[in-house]
């Protein structure tokens, strides 16, 4: 049910973009406009969410550890599962960022009830589809910077060409779209297949699944059916640079459906789960090192709290104490 | 004991179902035997927590303070506010269900709501109707929920069906703790009164006597003297137990459960006999007579306030630097909380062994070192002289307990001590040991009788390993470093495992350790003989 209102939402605002091609000014408001507010919400949404979890002071140091502590010094510690300090906290983290270390542990508990048997097997198919969907979209992102700065770096450049190294089809097909889409595809049959997953989805999951489906769909077919000027859309967005809105010439409905999509993209990643992408970083039981009796952590609002104090229970089991033999401190 | 046989409870299906997971109604009466008696009011009134009255969970009408919404949702603020763990765990989960299979309780239950993700969605829920945007707006499509009685109802089944044990965060890509999420939901419930006895009870006992278990000083002196005649009886070994003695080099802080009931004993005895040996100088306290801290299972505020103690004691006796027994969830607080909470401790010294001269760097500010750490030490510099074979009637695992695995790594410390204690030790399969250890299923304040069908389903993970290594390896005995662990283990292995027996590690080691002047051992200290008596009962 969530996953078709999220289809249909989708698939309406798509719709909702076609209707620009009619008129020029709607050309105007969709091609420039939309693109432009939404990347500043974007950003200031992003950089605001951002703060506010930096600014939320970390009491205590929490992090959990999942390898050899670093105690006596002929016993091996696991710095990178259970860092002692910065260094391996930073590669901690950029196992984390880059290759979903924890992930990667996955597991799948099966239960032979007839036997009387648990049994936990590594699954490494989430792992890979997400690593496939995450490193295809950064890269795709990445190439799209030849539409954005003259002249075209040469790494876009170098990545483009490698990307294309298969050299099927005109233009080339880009071994990322394909991996993207694919990638995209497997997580959401992943979500309507798997019995548990589908139970814990919210139609929000769904929606931003289909989302990105949608804009990679509609950018693949723009640049393979549609085949854009890619001279007009570089003056469009040249327009933006400098606050001149330029309506982009001579492309078609995909182009608006992709922009939009992308714009609605933009606006809805500060205010859902999307925002793990800076979560990530800031994440107590992943970016802290696991050094707490060599260092002491300040809890910046410490409450007074006193407990109860050895003269106080003293003097409660006076009697007691001094019954059973007890040196006092007070007599 | 569980009324279902194991074969019975096993017969668990995994999914979930067609109910959506959103409508919260918990039925309570034919539930029981998974859920934990509310709070007494005794122990309430003495905190000072909130709303002391006899209820129960099954009662329509839970007694509430009128405006317990408002309460929750200014709690709920103010922790916001103070706790960025609190923060991005609410907003950065995506729902990928990694986390969804690894939680014991899901496990031996199936019900989804142990999935640690649905877990925190009760509680995130709840945050996107009350605090974002797009729950206010979109509500149940952007997976808000409203605070009703029944959502409440079932944050209390729930979240006391969580032992904070942080398997899932292991394997969660943004490290979300749902441990910490049940931290801070069960802070929430104590603001309104919902609670349960086997956490308020403890902590209001540990309050005033310095324990959970309510031991005051003279009975604490007379357990332990106890303890100390009965091991001169059976072994004929002395040990001189030291208590509140000022000027001593160490504190010696142990879980209350060590001096209180079998199998605990038998480790704490253990612990006298090496101090003894190595003629440690050392005291405990019938003051700071618990390391354990039920605070953990109440609020942050509560912790502080039951770990005060430990400093104070050893800022008033003038010891030098701290031990502290073997026992799991006391071990959190002592490692990830004591220094931030009551430090800092100038008035101690960085802790160097007597012994072996080695300088625990690693306890460097909080002064306080594990006992294991302690012990492999002296191991590996041979300062103590020690004879396996008397632990040769054993066939020994260990179980990896949740908080020394997950919030301090203390993995190769008791296994090298093991392997220098008794000649025969197995591992269980490798997806339950270490840092993927499954729980006991009766720790953060579930090892009560009334949850025991619970207990039990929590317990299938951590059971059906040991049965493996039982059939496999012919093991009998599974060796933890944790007290809730020797109270709450004997009866699992007894459901799951039958014939395996539960110990601590210094019960093997004091087997082991060869004292001077000792006559020769024929029992170990549960004063039996030290070897199988399968072999003699075979030919009758
Ligand atoms: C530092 C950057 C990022 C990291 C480390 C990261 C990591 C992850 C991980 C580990 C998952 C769980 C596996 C999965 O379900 O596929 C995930 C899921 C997801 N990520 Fe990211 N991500 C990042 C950036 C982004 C960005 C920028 C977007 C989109 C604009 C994004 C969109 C998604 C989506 C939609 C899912 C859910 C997939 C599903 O429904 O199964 N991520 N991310
Ligand atoms: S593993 Fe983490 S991100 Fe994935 S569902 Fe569980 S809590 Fe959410
Ligand atoms: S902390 Fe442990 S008990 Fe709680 S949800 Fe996670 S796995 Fe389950």
């Amino acid at each position: 049910m969530g996953a078709l209102v999220s289809l249909v939402a989708v698939a309406v605002l798509a719709l909702l973009a076609v209707t620009a091609v009619a008129s020029d000014n709607l050309r105007l408001v969709f091609g420039a406009v939309i693109p432009g507010v939404a990347f500043a919400v974007f950003l200031v949404g992003v950089v605001a969410r951002v703060t506010r979890w930096a600014r939320a002071p970390v009491p205590f140091r929490i992090p959990t550890t999942a390898g050899q502590q670093k105690s006596l010094p002929w016993i091996k510690n696991s710095e990178l599962d259970n860092p002692s300090g910065t260094l391996g906290v930073v590669g901690r983290m950029f196992l984390e960022v880059l290759f979903f270390r924890s992930l990667f542990r996955n597991t799948k508990v099966e239960l032979i009830t007839d036997k009387e048997k648990v049994n936990y097997i590594g699954t490494k198919y989430l792992w890979a589809a997400a690593m496939a969907f995450h490193w295809s979209m950064l890269i795709v992102v990445f190439r799209h910077f030849r539409f954005f700065v003259e002249p075209v770096p040469r790494v876009v450049e170098i990545i483009q060409s490698l990307d294309g190294f298969f050299q099927v089809g005109v233009p080339v097909i880009y071994a990322t779209s394909v991996l993207l889409i694919v990638s995209l595809g497997y997580l959401l049959l992943r979500r309507l297949a798997d019995a548990k997953v589908k139970y814990i989805s919210l139609p929000t999951d769904y929606f931003a699944l289909y989302l990105l489906l949608g804009i990679a769909i509609s950018g693949f077919l723009m640049r393979h059916l549609e085949k854009v000027d890619i001279v007009n859309v570089k003056a469009a967005i040249a327009g933006w640079a400098s606050f001149q809105l330029v309506a982009p010439e001579g492309v078609g409905a995909l182009y608006f459906i992709h922009v939009f999509l992308v714009s609605v993209l933009f606006v809805y990643f500060p205010f859902s789960k999307l925002l793990h992408a800076p979560g990530v970083f800031l994440s107590p039981t992943r970016n802290l090192a696991n050094n707490n009796r060599a260092k002491r952590h300040v809890n910046p609002w410490n409450p007074p709290i006193v407990g109860h104090t050895y003269a106080e229970w003293e003097e409660e089991f006076h009697d007691k104490l001094v019954a059973s033999g007890f040196v006092l401190d007070k007599e | 004991m569980s009324e279902k046989s194991p074969q019975e409870l096993i017969q668990i299906d995994l999914n979930p179902p067609r109910k959506k997971w959103m409508d919260p109604s918990v039925d309570f009466e034919s539930r029981r035997g998974t859920w934990s008696y509310p709070g007494g009011v005794k122990s309430i009134e003495y905190m000072g927590f909130a709303n002391p009255r006899e209820w129960s969970p099954t009662d329509e009408d839970w007694k509430l303070p009128e405006n317990w919404q408002q309460i929750i949702h200014d709690g709920f603020k103010e922790r916001l506010g103070k706790y960025r763990s609190l923060r991005v765990f609410m907003e950065t989960c995506v729902r990928c269900g990694a986390c969804a299979d690894k939680c014991h309780f899901f496990i031996g239950s199936g019900d989804p709501k142990n999935m640690p993700v649905l877990r925190s969605e009760l509680l995130r829920s709840i945050y996107r109707n009350d605090f974002t945007l797009a729950g206010k707006i979109l509500g149940a499509f952007a997976g808000g929920r409203k605070l009703t009685l029944d959502v409440l109802k079932e944050w209390f089944y729930y979240f006391f069906q969580c032992t904070e044990c942080r398997r899932c965060s292991v394997y969660c890509p943004y490290g979300i703790d749902t441990a910490e999420v049940t931290m801070m939901a069960r802070e929430l419930m104590m603001l309104v009164g919902v609670n349960i006895n086997w956490i308020c009870e403890p902590v209001a006992n540990c309050h005033r006597t310095g324990n959970h278990l309510g031991i005051q000083p003279h009975t604490f002196k007379d357990n332990i003297e106890f303890l100390c005649e009965e091991l001169e009886d059976d072994l004929g070994i002395t040990v001189n137990p030291v208590i509140n003695k000022k000027g001593a080099e160490v504190l010696f802080i142990i879980p209350s459960a060590d001096y209180f009931a079998d199998p605990g004993t038998y480790t704490f005895i253990g612990y006298l006999m090496l101090f003894q040996q190595i003629g440690l100088d050392y005291t405990m306290s019938a003051y700071a007579s618990e390391g354990g801290n039920f605070g953990l299972f109440t609020s942050h505020d509560t912790i502080k306030k039951l770990n005060y103690k430990i400093y104070h004691e050893a800022k008033r006796l003038g010891v030098k630097w701290i031990i502290g027994g073997e026992c799991g969830h006391m071990w959190r607080v002592m490692h990830q909380y004591m220094d931030t909470m009551n430090g800092p401790t100038d008035f101690l010294e960085v802790p160097r062994s007597p012994i072996t001269g080695t300088v625990f760097e690693n306890a460097r500010s909080t002064k306080m070192v594990h006992i294991c750490e302690f012990t492999a030490d002296l191991i590996r510099n041979k300062k103590i002289k020690l004879d396996p074979s008397r632990n040769d009637k054993y066939r020994v695992t260990f179980h990896d307990s949740c908080n020394p695995s997950r919030a301090l790594g203390l993995f190769e410390e008791p296994r090298y001590i093991l392997k220098n204690v008794c000649n025969n030790f197995f591992e269980m399969p490798e997806n339950t040991i270490r840092e993927h250890t499954f729980c006991c299923a009766g720790g953060a304040g579930l090892g009560n009788d009334e949850n025991m069908e619970m207990r039990l389903r929590g317990g299938l993970p951590r059971g059906n390993a040991l049965k493996h290594v039982r059939d496999a390896h012919d093991v009998n005995l599974m060796s933890c470093i944790c007290a809730i662990d020797r109270a709450t283990l004997p009866p699992l292995a007894e459901y799951w495992a039958p014939g395996v027996e539960i110990s601590g590690v210094h019960e093997l080691v004091a087997n082991a350790l060869v004292m001077d002047g000792e006559t020769e051992r024929t029992k170990n200290l549960r004063g039996e003989s030290l070897k199988a008596e399968t072999e003699e009962t075979t030919d009758v």
